[in-house]
C-alpha cells in the first residue's frame, strides 16, 4: 500500500486543490484530510458521513473549590500559569500535565480527559474518505492527524485499496510531523515567491530529516518564472523530484465555488497540467 | 512568561494587534508588514509564525540579536535512582518510563511540566535543556522586528511564541503576524492582544477557515474585524457572513497581479502603492475606535 501526503511549508499555495483533482484522477484509493483544524477538503468532495466518532485527546485539571483548601501549592507547581490567584484552572492554558492533580494534599483536582474534536469515515463521489474536525482552540492536532491516518490505512486494507493519498497542513509543526512520518511519498505544492522558497526549504528540510522521497510543484508558476526557475534549481540541488508547474488561472477559484475540483470543471490548461503531475506521482509511487 | 498585557487601556494611546486567518495565503504577512511601516509612533514587529516564518523576507531586519529559545527536560542521573518508576507514573505525555535498570526519557514528547523532577523521592532528575529553536530581534527602518524560528524536526512551537511575545514593549504599537490554522499555536499568538485582525479571501476555502478562526478569537474574547483580500474573485459569502455576525469589515483589497508580483519578489506593498499607507492608517483608527 501506499501513502502519499501533500504538504506546502507555506500555506494557501493550493495544496486542497491539487489533492480534490487527485482524489478525481487517482484508483482504488481512500482520500484523508490531516489538516484538522482548517480542514477544507469537504467543501469540494462533499463526504457524506457515514460513521461518526468522538475524538478524546489529554485531560484539563478542574479544582473543586468545596474541597479546595488553599493552600497554594498548585500554583507553585503549575508551569504554564494556568491557576489564578482564586484557584481557577484557564482551560487554554492548562496543558494537562496533571502535576497539579497528583500533589494536591486534599485531592480536591479533578481530571477529566477532553473530548477535543470528531473523526469520520465517508463517502464520496469519488470513494472513501477519512476526515476530522479539531474543536476550536483545542490540542493535540497531531494525535488527531495520526488518528486519521490510521484509520485510512484501515478502511485501506479492509476495502482492497491500494493508494490514500494524505492532504496535510501547512507549517512544520507538530501535525506536519504527524502527517508525513512513514508516508511512502510527500508531495509538496509550492508558489513563485520569496516566501514560497524559503517555506519550500524548511519544509522540504523536514521531509530529508525523516528520509521520505520528496517531490514538488510550483502553482501559478507563470506569477514570476524567474522565481520558479529558483525553486526548481533550489529542488534539484536537494534531490527533490520536480513533478510540473501549474500555471495561474482563475477558473481555479470558480471551480471552488462550484463546489468542483479544477479537473471535473473545466479541460483547461490548469487541468492538463495537475493531470500530467498525477501521472508522474503515480509512478514514482509504484517504484 | 510572557508579559502580555489585558485588554486595551483606553487612553494609553497603544495596543496588541494580532493578524490571524485560519486559512493560509490569505495575506496575513502582507497586512502584518505593510501596516507596521505604515503605522506613525513606536512600532514593532512580532512575528509569530515560527514554523515559516516570512515577515523578515520583505521588512529585511538588520538582526542585532539572536538567541535560542530552549524548554527544560529531565536528566536522570542513574547513580540516585532506585527504579521507582513514579517518574514514568506522574507523566502524562509518555516522555519517561522506566524498564527493569533503565530510564528512557523521549525529549520530544516532554512538555516541561517538571512533574518527574518534582516527584522524584531520590531527587534523581534534574534539568538539562533542549533546543526548540532561536529568536531574533533588530531594527527594520523605525520598526522593531522579532521574530522566531522553529528547529526543523520540531514540534513544540507555542513555547518559541510565547518567547517572541515576551518582547512586547507596552509603550509600543505591537503588530503580531500569527500562524494559519485554529490550534494551539495560533491561540498562543493571539493570547492577550487587543484586537484582531482577520484576513480573508472571499472563497469558501477562505470562509470556512474565517468561521473557524472567528471562533477562536471569541473563545479569547478579543474584539475582531476583517480585511478581505482579493475582493473581487470568488463569490459574496464572506461579506454576507460578516453582515450577519456584526463583523466589522475594516477594508478590501482588490485582485491585483502588481501587488501579488511585488509579493513574489518580496517587495513591500506600500512600496508600489504609496496610497496604501493612508488606507493602513485609516484602519488602525477604526481599530482605536472599535477598542476604545
Amino acid at each position: 500500500m501506499k501513502e502519499l501526503t501533500i504538504i506546502s511549508g507555506k500555506g494557501g499555495t493550493g495544496k486542497t486543490s491539487v489533492v480534490a483533482s487527485f482524489a478525481v484522477l487517482a484508483r482504488n484509493k481512500v482520500m484523508a484530510d490531516a489538516d484538522v483544524d482548517a480542514a477544507d477538503l469537504h467543501l469540494i468532495l462533499t463526504p457524506e458521513i457515514k460513521h461518526e466518532e468522538d475524538f478524546k485527546g489529554g485531560r484539563t485539571a478542574q479544582i473543586d473549590l468545596e474541597r479546595c483548601i488553599e493552600c497554594g501549592d498548585c500554583l507553585e507547581r503549575c508551569q504554564f500559569n494556568a491557576i489564578s490567584p482564586d484557584f481557577v484552572v484557564d482551560k487554554i492554558d492548562c496543558e494537562g500535565c496533571g502535576v497539579c492533580v497528583y500533589f494536591c494534599p486534599v485531592q480536591a483536582i479533578d481530571f477529566p480527559q477532553n473530548i477535543c474534536g470528531k473523526w469520520y469515515i465517508s463517502e464520496t463521489r469519488f470513494g472513501p474518505m477519512v476526515h476530522a474536525r479539531l474543536h476550536i482552540a483545542e490540542e493535540n492536532s497531531g494525535l488527531l492527524v495520526s488518528l486519521v491516518r490510521n484509520q485510512a490505512k484501515v478502511l485501506a486494507e479492509e476495502q482492497g485499496l491500494d493508494t490514500i493519498i494524505v492532504d496535510g497542513p501547512p507549517g512544520i509543526g507538530c501535525p506536519v510531523i504527524a502527517s508525513i512520518t512513514g508516508a511512502s511519498a510527500v508531495l509538496i505544492v509550492t508558489e513563485p515567491t520569496l516566501s514560497g522558497l524559503h517555506d519550500l526549504e524548511r519544509v522540504g528540510g523536514l521531509a530529508a530529516f525523516f528520509k521520505i522521497p520528496t517531490m514538488a510543484c510550483v502553482n501559478k508558476f507563470d506569477l514570476n518564472e524567474e522565481m520558479t526557475d529558483q525553486i526548481e534549481d533550489y529542488c534539484v540541488k536537494h534531490q527533490i523530484e520536480i513533478v510540473g508547474r501549474i500555471p495561474y488561472d482563475t477558473a481555479v477559484t470558480h471551480a471552488m465555488v462550484a463546489e468542483k475540483s479544477i479537473v471535473e470543471f473545466s479541460d483547461g490548461k490548469v487541468s492538463d497540467a495537475i493531470k500530467g503531475i498525477w501521472h508522474k506521482v503515480e509512478q514514482i509511487l509504484k517504484d | 512568561m510572557p508579559q502580555v498585557r489585558g485588554h486595551h487601556d483606553a487612553g494609553v494611546g497603544i495596543m496588541v494587534i494580532c493578524i490571524a486567518s485560519g486559512k493560509g495565503g490569505t495575506g496575513k504577512t502582507t497586512i502584518a508588514t505593510n501596516l507596521a511601516v505604515s503605522l506613525i509612533g513606536k512600532v514593532q514587529l512580532l512575528d509569530c509564525d515560527v514554523e515559516e516564518p516570512n515577515a523578515h523576507l520583505f521588512m529585511k531586519p538588520e538582526i542585532k540579536h539572536t538567541e535560542r529559545v530552549t524548554t527544560p527536560i529531565p536528566e536522570v542521573d542513574l547513580d540516585r535512582c532506585d527504579f521507582c518508576g513514579k517518574c514514568a507514573e506522574i507523566c502524562q505525555f509518555s516522555a519517561i518510563t522506566v524498564i527493569g535498570k533503565k530510564v528512557l526519557t523521549f525529549p520530544e514528547l516532554c512538555h516541561s511540566c517538571k512533574g518527574c523532577m518534582m516527584v522524584c523521592p531520590q531527587e534523581a532528575i534534574s534539568e538539562k535543556e533542549r533546543e526548540l529553536g532561536v529568536l531574533e530581534t533588530g531594527l527594520s527602518g523605525p520598526v522593531e522586528f522579532v521574530h522566531g524560528r522553529l528547529r526543523v524536526g520540531e514540534v513544540m512551537a507555542p513555547p518559541v511564541i510565547d518567547r517572541v511575545k515576551e518582547h512586547i514593549d507596552a509603550k509600543k504599537i505591537a503588530i503580531i503576524d500569527a500562524p494559519p490554522g485554529t490550534s494551539c499555536p495560533v491561540i498562543a499568538a493571539l493570547k492577550g492582544s487587543d484586537f484582531a485582525i482577520m484576513v480573508t479571501e472571499p472563497t469558501p476555502f477562505g470562509l470556512n477557515d474565517l468561521k473557524l478562526a472567528v471562533g477562536a478569537v471569541c473563545i479569547l474574547g478579543i474584539p475582531l474585524g476583517i480585511i478581505i483580500n482579493r475582493c473581487d474573485v470568488g463569490d459574496n459569502r464572506v461579506v454576507q457572513y460578516a453582515r450577519e455576525e456584526n463583523i466589522p469589515i475594516l477594508m478590501e483589497i482588490p485582485d491585483d497581479r502588481k501587488i501579488a508580483e511585488a509579493y513574489s519578489r518580496g517587495i513591500m506593498m506600500v512600496d508600489i502603492m504609496p496610497e496604501m499607507k493612508k488606507r493602513l492608517q485609516a484602519v488602525y483608527h477604526r481599530i482605536r475606535e472599535l477598542v476604545g
